[in-house]
């Protein structure tokens, strides 16, 4: 284990393991840039959901923003080199550590969850969403051709959408976004990160507006906000 | 080119669904269909069609009617009036069909992406059960109408049984059942559909009960599931929080006002 090394500088006098464990995050200095990507490592692995690139920094207290994204990638590369059991994903505006798809039988089993489905119209539903936000039930009907009333419900129980307002229109009909649950579930660093509608001809459409989603909680930070709120 | 018999047919996502399908069975251009042929093919295969489910035939059923009107106005010679230049009458139709293509090969790609919970896996929050393999947890179902029905009729029998005796009309609205069903679940996660029912309620009391828990499973407030046929069944929120679900209920209208006394006069928290 790393953080047993004897460099207490100053402190209380008495080490105690809290005190020293949390000296050594806290004065990892320029020359100890070698440990950052392990202590990283650490960091993420003690976070339950994503954590933005800000947020390590002000862990780290130390290294800048681009040595800490450099110790990320070599984290990353070293899942990868060494065939591990973890990789390094950039999720809803921030990094986390998750299990190689090759993996998923044995972990599954372990867990012993059967993965909840993800149907058609649920997908093609919540790519509407994601592509149109905000927007009505009656917009995503409009494009899918069938009633939605019963799919949304399920995404919002799944939380992949959320209701963000309503529509200044006859009847104030309810607004529709997606979540950071959204971009979590389906692996997205971003909204931007979608695929890209394919152009099929009449006009090309840029559907994503990027800053149209930093709001409230739940939503979908882009990484270059680092405000990633919390709440 | 005619419709082959088709053995499986493939379940469609609605009348768009349907006619890619047709589209791409003919290899035509969505841009140009041969809106004569599609039709047939089209209403043949709603013939063909199993059971559509109610829901949706009327989607189905306004596509043919919208396919009819265009292959009729296609036929017309055009009229003579031109106060619009002539305007192909598919042109609305291949709009949608290729804004809709669009989103159904997105959705296809966000399903093929590495899904958390199915694909990939992150750490915390999962906990490990530790019982010895074999003994899964039993799969946790919706319950059917059907078995509410049944526990129903069990809680019925264990009622009181109406006495001679009994005067006066036992008074307890629909909201107030609401209310108090709603209430259980700020103690706790999930409640017992038999617990509802006080030993001592009547069976006028039991039905509006039971009314108001259909109301709530019928606005996804509240969710019945039951671990197998004929096993307990367990009510719980469909929503994240009883706020939310005072909100759902209350924004629903119907029941209005719903909120009982012993919230009124509570925290106001909105």
């Amino acid at each position: 284990m790393d953080q047993v090394e004897t460099d207490t500088t100053t402190g209380n006098g008495n080490g105690s393991a809290n005190g020293h464990a949390h000296r050594a995050a806290v004065t990892a200095p320029a020359d100890d840039l070698g440990r950052l990507p392990a202590i990283l490592e650490s960091l993420l692995f003690a976070a339950a959901a994503p954590v933005p690139v800000a947020r390590l920094v002000e862990a780290l207290d130390g290294p800048s923003r681009a040595e800490v994204v450099q110790a990320l990638e070599a984290l990353a590369h070293r899942y990868e080199r060494e065939g591990r059991g973890l990789r390094l994903a950039q999720v809803a505006g921030g990094y986390q550590l998750r299990t190689p798809p090759e993996h998923a039988p044995w972990v599954r089993r372990l867990l012993r969850e059967r993965p909840a489905r993800l149907s058609r119209p649920m997908l093609e539903t919540v790519a509407i969403v994601a592509y149109r936000q905000p927007c009505t039930r009656l917009e995503i009907e409009a494009i899918r051709g069938v009633d939605v009333d019963a799919v949304l419900s399920t995404l919002l129980e799944r939380r992949l959408v959320r209701i963000v307002g309503r529509k200044e229109a006859p009847g104030r009909p309810l607004l529709y976004a997606t979540t950071r649950d959204f971009l979590e579930v389906f692996g997205l660093p971003d909204l931007a990160a979608l695929p890209a509608l394919r152009d099929l001809g009449d006009g090309a459409e840029v559907l994503v507006a990027r800053d149209l989603t930093v709001s409230a909680e739940g939503v979908a930070v882009t990484l270059e906000s680092p405000a990633a709120e919390e709440s | 080119m005619t419709a082959p018999c088709t053995v499986r047919l493939p379940i469609f996502e609605g009348p768009l669904d349907l006619l890619l399908h047709l589209i791409k069975k003919n290899e035509v251009q969505i841009t140009d269909i041969p809106i004569a042929t599609i039709t047939d093919q089209y209403l043949a295969m709603l013939e063909e069609l199993p059971e559509l489910n109610l829901d949706g035939a009327g989607e189905y059923l306004v596509m043919a009617a919208t396919l009819m009107v265009i292959k009729s106005r296609m036929l017309l010679p055009s009229t003579g009036e031109d106060d619009e230049p002539e305007e192909d009458p598919r042109t609305e139709l291949v709009q949608q069909l290729v804004e809709y293509q669009r989103f159904r090969e997105v959705a296809a790609a966000l399903g093929d992406r590495h899904v958390l919970h199915r694909d990939v896996f992150a750490g915390g929050g999962e906990t490990v059960e530790p019982g010895p393999a074999g003994e899964e947890p039993p799969p946790v179902r919706d319950a059917s109408l059907g078995e509410l029905l049944d526990a129903l009729r069990d809680v019925l029998q264990r009622v009181r049984p109406p006495r001679a005796h009994e005067i006066g009309r036992e008074t307890i609205s629909l909201r107030e059942c609401v209310s108090r069903i709603l209430a259980r679940f700020v103690l706790d996660e999930r409640v017992e559909f038999a617990s509802l029912f006080a030993a001592d309620a009547g069976r006028g009391e039991v039905i509006v009960t039971f009314l108001a828990l259909l109301e709530l499973i019928r606005l996804r407030v509240l969710r019945a599931r039951q671990e197998e046929r004929f096993a307990a069944i367990v009510l719980e929120l469909a929503v994240a929080s009883v706020d939310e679900a005072a909100m759902r209920v209350r924004d629903l209208g119907d029941l209005e006002e719903w909120r009982g006394e012993e919230e009124a006069d509570g925290s106001s928290g909105d």
